[in-house]
């Protein structure tokens, strides 16, 4: 499963200490960006490793431990970080 | 990928002050992470440029490579990128993001 391998690697690389991915790929199979017929995820992920760095720099991290799988099996891909303590106040 | 390509991005990216590269137009968004972030740029309130990446192959492959990001839409505000539609619409719900773009059509044109 594409969603349990996005966990595990992002788990491993990111040292996430809570991770969710959800598949929505059934909500936008077929529309015209979406061609490609790669999955549309959303994945919420909480790290340390976010603690200090902006939104923009977060993302990066998390493009970049997905890197070889966005664009691919990954089409679309919607984000949500927090660091331990966002979390905890969320 | 041509130089030309990105030359062209960044002429783009320097002379508009609200710029985003979606799929579809403003009107008929081609996805849903578009639309979104249209919606959120008209409640803004000031005019901004679109262009439509599914028009131009060469443009959807060279503005990846441009900001180094992976996904579309991506938005530029005074010619620095500042993300894609989740981080459009976290800022907006923290309220940075008016004041962000105010700010870039108030500035003065050197």
């Amino acid at each position: 499963m594409l969603a349990e391998n996005i966990e595990e690697t992002l788990r491993v690389q990111l040292q996430a200490s809570f991770i969710e991915v959800e598949d929505e790929s059934a909500l936008h199979a077929g529309h015209a960006g979406a061609q490609g017929g790669g999955g549309h995820f959303v994945v919420t992920i909480v790290s340390e490793q976010f603690v200090g760095l902006p939104l923009i720099k977060q993302h990066r991290l998390v493009y970049a431990a997905l890197a070889e799988k966005m664009g691919g099996a990954i089409h679309a891909l919607s984000l949500k970080t927090f660091t331990p303590d966002q979390w905890q106040q969320s | 990928m041509t130089e030309s390509v990105q030359e062209k991005i960044d002429g783009l990216v320097k002379n508009n002050k609200l710029l985003v590269f979606m799929k579809g137009t403003p009107q008929f968004p081609q996805c849903g992470f578009s639309a979104a972030t249209v919606q959120i740029l008209s409640t803004v309130g000031y005019p901004f440029e679109a262009v439509n990446v599914l028009e131009d192959n060469e443009i959807r492959n060279g503005i990846k490579a441009y900001s180094n990001w992976p996904t579309i839409p991506q938005i530029f505000v005074d010619g620095e990128f500042i993300g894609g539609c989740d981080i459009l619409i976290e800022m907006h719900n923290r309220g940075e993001l008016k004041p962000l773009i105010q700010e870039a059509f108030e500035s003065v044109k050197a």
